[in-house]
């Protein structure tokens, strides 16, 4: 019966797909179809994110030998700076139509942050400034909604913790699509309204975001709509790759030696992970370069993180995730198995941060860069700074870490925990004793 | 008997049926019954130790099946089970 399917399926792609909308007529040479990363069966570019035979999650394949043909590091440069001028390893078939400013973020020389963590050479790829929503969600929505309106679809939605419902929520509106995002009911304000006002459909879940996801997986097998993490998942997923190509081409085509991933489903850093090799055997990169992925959870939900510290690749589920980090807190992470391939395969580690590690990191890359980090960046700089104190990262080797979403919209994490400003009346007497001490006119 | 309810990737094996019938003490047996109605769905499920594949998660009305007891968890009479892909979301 599989070998049947198998054989269906490679006759509808040598048939070119059975559609005969807009798509066909333009079939992109390098995105060839979907293939189970479990038992490697293929299937045609549709709007299916699970194989039918194990339920293994599907990916994009590509034509390497045809995008290496025309890839170059020229062409990359030429072209405008934002995350599609590597489109050849991106999955839709024509050009992006959605978020086609999207990426090409700072990756910033962080000294002042490396001599407090104690490393030589520290950068921050820095997507709080990702546009248009100010997270790295900006590079995936970019890529599933260019592919969602290719096929056709005219309702888009997700599951989020936040800074996808924004980034779906923004990129909808300016497609021209109608939206559902379907978030846990207790998220930041400045997530809520952040989604709000692009005037999407913002349903509020009484549970975690396991529940939420669960709820939107049935939805998806219900209605017809482009669930960019359900049922466009295969194309959303591969735009984490841009993080990846970018931190590449900003080294100066070298890779870091060690990268520090937030995780919440582990996606994020095995499509990092992913982008590198990719470079590499596209002859963009030299083969040779050793690269080491590391992955940071919160304490409060670390399934991944404490999966790897076991030694085993079985991630347990957190139940009731209980961390300030929420748009990490996945309890079931759909990518957690793989992410920890990744981590042992490249030598890397997992670690694992409490909230009040998480401001102290919020705080640490504020107070020494100037870049004010989510929680999920407090994440990040905390456990970088413990994989370096255990001696996981050497203090004379490249690290880049991974900031993926922007302080504004986590406020609440951090309120009054940075001080209060200290209030006086418009009078230079009173400013003169306030500041009594502190400097020299 | 129970009802369970089956993920699109699945319905192929149910005849597109979204919801169908099942009895069984716990969902080891559950999943036996719904092989017998539907020949080939125990594949999918079950890897070749029996364990429910790493991919799918089994719920108990409202509850993973992973909190309970695995395959071992008990049914009573009414109890909906519902059968979801885990590769979503993140």
């Amino acid at each position: 019966m599989a070998a049947c399917r198998c054989f269906q399926i490679v006759i509808w792609i040598f048939l070119g797909g059975g559609k005969t909308n807009a798509m066909d007529k333009n079939l992109s040479p390098y995105f060839t179809h979907l293939k189970c990363r479990e038992c490697g069966r293929k299937y045609p570019k549709e709007a299916v994110h699970v194989c039918d035979f194990d339920f293994g999650p599907l990916e994009a394949a590509y034509d390497y030998d045809a995008i290496r043909a025309v890839l170059t590091r020229e062409v990359i440069q030429s072209r405008p700076e934002s995350m599609w001028r590597y489109r050849e390893l991106l999955p839709i078939d024509g050009e992006p139509t959605v978020g086609t400013q999207v990426g090409f973020t700072p990756l910033v020389k962080a000294d002042r942050l490396a001599r407090r963590l104690g490393v030589r050479e520290l950068y921050i790829k820095n997507d709080t400034v990702n546009y248009p929503t100010l997270s790295f969600k900006d590079r995936v929505v970019s890529v599933a909604l260019s592919r969602a309106r290719e096929m056709g679809f005219k309702v888009v939605a997700c599951a989020s913790t936040g800074n996808l419902a924004n980034s779906v929520a923004a990129n909808a509106a300016s497609a021209g699509l109608k939206s559902y995002v379907l978030i846990p009911a207790d998220l930041e304000q400045g997530k809520v309204l952040g989604s709000l006002v692009y005037g999407t459909n913002v349903i509020g879940i009484h549970g975690a975001y396991d529940q939420v996801n669960r709820l939107c997986s049935e939805i998806a097998g219900k209605y017809g709509w482009g669930f960019v993490n359900v049922n466009l998942r295969p194309y959303y997923a591969e735009g984490s790759k841009s993080m990846g190509y970018e931190i590449a081409e900003q080294l100066g085509w070298k890779l870091p030696r060690h990268t520090v991933v937030p995780m919440a489903s582990g996606s994020l850093l095995t499509k990092i992970s992913k982008a590198y090799t990719e470079f590499q055997k596209l002859g963009l990169l030299d083969a040779g370069e050793r690269y080491t992925i590391h992955g940071a959870q919160a304490s409060g939900c670390a399934p991944i993180s404490g999966a790897f510290k076991r030694g085993t690749d079985i991630v347990k589920p957190v139940q009731k995730p209980d961390t300030i980090a929420k748009s990490l807190a996945i309890g079931t992470p759909a990518d957690g198995y793989y992410a920890i391939h990744v981590m042992r395969e490249t030598g890397g580690a997992a670690e694992d941060a409490t909230d009040e590690e998480i401001i102290a990191g919020i705080r640490l890359l504020a107070e020494s860069e100037g870049i004010f980090a989510e929680t999920a960046g407090g994440v990040t700089v905390a456990c970088a700074q413990k994989l370096i104190e255990a001696g996981k990262i050497p203090k004379e080797e490249s690290v880049v870490l991974c900031i993926t979403g922007n302080g504004l919209k986590t406020q609440e994490a951090i309120l009054g925990k940075c001080g209060e400003a200290r209030l006086i009346k418009p009078s230079l007497r009173e400013f003169e004793e306030l500041i009594a001490g502190e400097v020299t006119v | 008997m129970n009802t369970v309810r089956i993920p699109t990737p699945m319905r192929k094996l149910t005849n597109d049926q979204e919801l169908v019938q099942a009895a069984g003490a716990n969902i080891g047996e559950l999943i036996d019954d719904l092989e017998k109605s539907f020949p080939g769905i125990k594949e999918r499920l079950c890897d070749q130790q029996g364990n429910v594949r790493r991919f799918v998660n089994i719920f108990l009305n409202d509850e993973d099946i992973r909190f309970l007891d695995d395959k071992g968890t008990a049914l009573k009479e009414g109890d909906e089970v519902s059968i979801v892909p885990a590769i979503a979301g993140g």
